[in-house]
């Protein structure tokens, strides 16, 4: 017996230990749900830390998919959503959970597949001829399948190239941009990606980028408070202060400066944008 | 081979220069995993020795029940916590989703049948005798369970480190949870999940080192005691 009187001491011990090492609670937190190409292009890092600095506060990123992103945003589960799609964005403000959504930036999707691209990609000019390209070759073409912004892009496309895509060679895997990327190569298949991603998988991943710049492929960011009157815990002046510090000047000017391997990931409206 | 080796020196690398992320998923880990740990202990060996020790109708059904618990995925906990836990459930007032405490509440709920059922298993194998010398000795009820848990002290410490391996090395519900919040509530393993989606194989390959290191601590710990 006196040797197991050891035992609860250590988990003391222990839990003291827990207590100390928590963070300290009296922080203001935010909660941010958004789509995972914010967060794994490494923008987040760099455009967060200088807001949370100024109005000491700490914004917690949940990073998933952006359809989730948006209905953590219905559950009244996070306090502001930054996601990249127009139309299920517009709905959830119609839908009364969100209020004042602000365009932040966009960049651009992209058509990947191998290089030596069996479907003749290449030879098309817009993203509905591509997708019809690879659909009558019944090229291998991975979906991520899971509600993302870019898995809603992708399926806008089939749509408007009046195709539905069903098959063998039409996988549908559930799983994030760089899982999808990594099988698309596995696969030697096609597939839509975000451009950051991409870029951040070029290395890793034999896929090529075989048609952009149509207008379908433009990728654009939003950021929606949640409604407070929906949702009064939501931290409704917090949330807009972050939404004025990332459509302000400063997180413009962040959002604009950030690159990865010397390219831009991410661009302004009405600077030099096209759109 | 050659994407392991690299993979793995990165990772070493890594390790060495100990990156405040690394630590900061480390600390997450280990304080949720002992938190999650000691409420399954305080949960979970009472109930392990409760049912151990007696005898009652529907007693196989009650075993049967808990073994069944012990290998309840990881993401149903998650899911089921969800529910609970976010806005629109019943204890969404408390505000605890994407919190180290919801982590803490999903691995309690994950460790406390894995203790239990090894708590009971070592009181089934522990020495018959026990229990009836030490009452024909004169001992009282509470004095005879002591006795006996000296005695098993090792089956209980086991039932312990099994629940903490259970909750360390899980990532369902600190995932859904947690939500894997940077130097918040991201643990080992969604760290791992996330560099990996991010490509980033070999920092996932640091932090699962890492993982193996605290588990081999964590063992020889227990080895430790054993030999004490």
């Amino acid at each position: 017996m006196k040797r197991l009187s050891r035992i609860p001491e250590t988990f003391l011990v222990i839990l003291l230990l827990i207590l100390t090492g928590a963070p300290a609670a009296a922080v203001d937190r935010l909660r941010m749900s958004t789509t995972t190409s914010t967060e794994n292009s490494g923008l987040l890092a760099v455009l967060l830390p200088p807001f949370e600095k100024k109005f000491d506060c700490k914004v917690d990123v949940i990073a998933v998919g952006t359809g989730k992103s948006l209905k953590l945003g219905e559950m009244g589960d996070v306090d502001v959503v930054f996601v990249h799609a127009r139309k299920l964005e517009d709905k959830f403000v119609a839908n009364g959970f969100g209020v004042n959504r602000r365009d932040v930036m966009y960049n651009d999707f992209v058509i990947l597949g191998p290089p030596d691209d069996p479907a003749g990609v290449r030879r098309t000019h817009t993203a509905q001829d591509a997708f019809r390209a690879i659909a009558s070759k019944g090229s291998p073409f991975i979906s991520r399948g899971d509600e993302s912004g870019t898995d809603v892009k992708e399926k806008e496309i089939w749509v408007a190239a009046g195709i539905v895509p069903k098959g063998s060679w039409y996988i549908d895997s559930g799983q994030g941009m760089g899982e999808v990327i990594m099988m698309a190569a596995q696969k030697r298949g096609y597939t839509l990606s975000d451009r950051g991603t991409y870029i951040a998988f070029r290395k890793k991943a034999d896929l090529v980028v075989l048609e952009q710049g149509d207008k379908d492929l433009w990728n654009q960011y939003g950021i929606i408070a949640v409604n407070p009157k929906k949702w009064p815990h939501a931290k409704y002046d917090l949330a807009m202060k972050l939404i004025d510090f990332v459509t302000g000047p400063e997180g413009q000017s962040l959002i604009a400066g950030y690159k990865v391997d010397g390219q831009q990931l991410f661009f302004l409206y009405g600077k030099g944008g096209k759109h | 081979m050659d994407f392991l080796v690299s993979s793995f020196t990165s990772a070493l690398r890594l390790i060495g220069a100990l990156s405040p992320d690394v630590v900061d998923a480390v600390r997450t880990s280990l304080s949720v995993a002992a938190g999650a740990t000691v409420f399954a202990a305080f949960l979970g060996l009472p109930l392990g020795l409760l049912v151990g020790l007696s005898e009652f109708p529907l007693k196989r059904l009650v075993v049967t029940v808990l073994n069944t618990l012990m290998a309840v995925p990881t993401v149903v906990v998650g899911l089921l916590g969800y529910g609970f836990l976010s806005r629109q459930g019943p204890l969404g007032v408390l505000g605890l989703l994407f919190t180290p405490t919801a982590i803490v509440i999903g691995g309690t709920l994950l460790a406390a049948p894995i203790v239990a059922n090894y708590a009971l298993a070592s009181v089934r194998g522990a020495d018959p005798r026990i229990v009836p010398t030490a009452l024909t000795l004169g001992a009282g009820r509470l004095r005879t369970v002591g006795t006996l848990v000296g005695e098993i002290r090792f089956g209980i410490l086991a039932a312990v480190i099994a629940g903490f391996g259970r909750v360390v090395s899980e990532v369902g519900v600190a995932m859904m949870l947690g939500g894997n919040i940077r130097g918040y509530t991201r643990t080992m393993t969604t760290a791992i999940a996330l560099e990996t989606s991010k490509g980033e194989f070999a920092f996932g390959m640091a932090l699962g080192i890492v993982l193996i290191m605290v588990a081999l601590i964590v063992n020889l710990f227990l080895n430790l005691l054993q030999r004490r």
